[in-house]
């Protein structure tokens, strides 16, 4: 209960004139404050109306006096951040490749741009440290291993078409043949060859399986990954003599890849990247430890 | 104030208030959606914008059923970081056979208006697997069993037929042969002439010719095939070269 007795002095302010269980409604006029609010928000609305694009007439909306647009605002915005680049950038697209890294300027400009491209389009396969995924066909970029040669001209021409895409025409392409399923080899050559493999990158191995193996591999794969299995970078033929492996380099993941071959695609840039762009990543991945 | 004074008499009638709110929402309403039928400027006139083809299409409502558009926008909206990062900022043009569109509003997962092409399909095949294994900080969750659920187009010249029925401009050539359209799309070893005829470089101006390819690299047609063909077609159509943006907007 309430311990004070609330009293309501009577006013003369009117009522509504309507009463519930003994309950009446004064009808006070609204606070002097909100109702000017209110009206100079209507002024402030017709205003705003008058000087950004609103009311639609009838070919178009009237554009407003500030001449305000969305689109002018970024294309302003990023044409003033191209401007300011636009010197640096200029000299990034006419450099020689091969040489930019005697420029510390330029070299500096590229390694912080190549960083962003990459950041923001590389990183999903090749990881965020460029490091790839192992084992799974997205090859680490920090290691010697190319699969289509590691000097900057072979990465920027890379990056530019991509491998194996169908979008790109002058994308890097090579099909490796599918030599169990389409049945080019016998199961026991496969099982033969993949031992002269693990041979070749100094795993453990099965001696009279790889000695009988070293024929086939001479006979179906040097031609691509060489005689000695260092592979071709003009193939995309990877390097099968040492330790790196793009798709494992397990007795079964061997296996696997030469019974179904592999058709790893990396997706062309040159429509969704501008020259300047290209040439900052193709510097930045060739600086990361592997380049040569 | 005379007028003013007259407004108790709807203060105090229910029905008249609510009648005449009715009305002035309405013609708020129609005053912002009815130019937007006429305007000129509303779709902005691009070049290269065809309809999905019945595979994509497919894929699209795999997208809308697993409720992608949950996490995942598909408008890049005019802003330097966003242009800078996704490409291009979305035009109206670009959904505008999309029914219903996916701009969204929520983003989790990143935009995908131009995921397509950004990926390989394999990389897709990864990722709808398992996003983790190739995007570690990612909390989408697998979609394997879409590798598992076999398609095979039985109602899609009903999809296309209902898509045609709404104002997209599928020809009756398209919807005759968009079972064929369909399994063709997804097997390279097929002959997809009749595929490209209707949907590829030679039927759209400045177009490209439609991806035909095992997207998820299994023998059979899944739902994975569709959604991947779906990912691979998105913000690609566009011919950029053809468009000037309007100054108004």
């Amino acid at each position: 209960m309430c311990a004070k007795k609330v009293t309501q002095k009577p006013t003369d302010v009117p009522t509504t004139g309507h009463i519930w269980d003994g309950i009446e409604e004064y009808d006070n006029p609204m606070p002097r404050w909100w109702v000017w609010v209110f009206y100079a928000t209507i002024v402030w609305g017709i205003g705003y109306t008058i000087a950004y694009p609103a009311w639609p007439m009838i070919k178009g909306a009237t554009p407003g006096l500030l001449g305000h647009s969305t689109r002018g605002d970024v294309a302003a915005e990023i044409k003033q951040f191209d401007d300011a680049n636009s010197a640096i950038k200029g000299r990034l697209v006419e450099a020689d490749m091969s040489t930019v890294s005697q420029d510390p300027e330029l070299m500096s400009f590229a390694q912080n741009a190549g960083a962003a491209v990459f950041r923001t389009n590389c990183t999903t396969c090749h990881g965020s440290g460029a490091n790839g995924i192992e084992g799974k066909g997205y090859p680490s970029l920090l290691d010697d291993d190319w699969l289509w040669g590691g000097d900057v001209e072979n990465i920027q021409f890379t990056i530019t078409h991509g491998i194996r895409n169908t979008t790109h025409p002058e994308a890097r392409y090579s099909e490796m043949p599918r030599f169990g399923a389409d049945e080019i080899l016998e199961k026991p050559q496969i099982s033969e060859v993949v031992e002269y493999v693990l041979k070749l990158s100094g795993q453990d191995y099965d001696a009279a399986l790889a000695a009988a193996g070293e024929e086939v591999y001479l006979d179906n794969c040097s031609a691509c990954h060489m005689e000695d299995g260092s592979g071709d970078i003009n193939q995309g033929a990877p390097n099968l003599a040492d330790a790196i492996w793009l798709y494992g380099g397990s007795r079964d993941a061997i296996t696997y890849s030469v019974v179904n071959a592999r058709f790893g695609v990396m997706p062309g840039w040159n429509d969704k990247l501008t020259e300047d762009e290209i040439r900052a990543v193709a510097l930045y991945v060739h600086s990361r430890g592997g380049g040569q | 104030m005379a007028i003013l004074d007259k407004h108790k008499a709807i203060e105090t009638h229910a029905t008249l208030l609510m009648v005449l709110s009715l009305l002035v929402v309405s013609i708020g309403g129609l005053v912002q959606i009815v130019p937007l039928f006429y305007l000129e400027n509303t779709i902005e006139k691009v070049e290269g914008v065809r309809p999905y083809t019945p595979l994509e299409l497919a894929g699209r409502d795999i997208y809308i059923r697993e409720g992608c558009y949950g996490c995942h926008s598909q408008m890049i909206r005019p802003m330097r970081d966003e242009v800078e990062r996704y490409g291009h900022y979305s035009l109206a043009a670009e959904s505008m056979y999309d029914h219903p569109f996916q701009w969204g509003s929520k983003r989790t997962g990143p935009d995908l208006a131009r995921v397509g092409g950004r990926y390989s399909d394999e990389w897709h095949q990864d990722h709808f697997m398992d996003a983790k294994s190739v995007v570690p900080e990612s909390v989408m969750p697998p979609y394997g069993f879409l590798f598992n659920r076999e398609i095979d187009g039985r109602y899609i010249e009903s999809v296309v037929k209902t898509h045609a029925f709404v104002g997209v401009p599928y020809t009756s050539d398209m919807i005759e042969n968009a079972r064929a359209d369909f399994a063709a799309q997804a097997d390279p070893n097929s002959d997809s002439s009749g595929l490209q005829s209707r949907y590829g470089a030679a039927a759209v101006p400045n177009g490209a010719d439609v991806n035909v390819r095992n997207f998820d690299g299994q023998p059979q047609l899944t739902e994975a095939d569709a959604l991947i063909a779906y990912m691979q077609v998105l913000g690609t159509m566009v011919d950029f070269s053809t468009f000037t943006p309007d100054a108004s907007r």
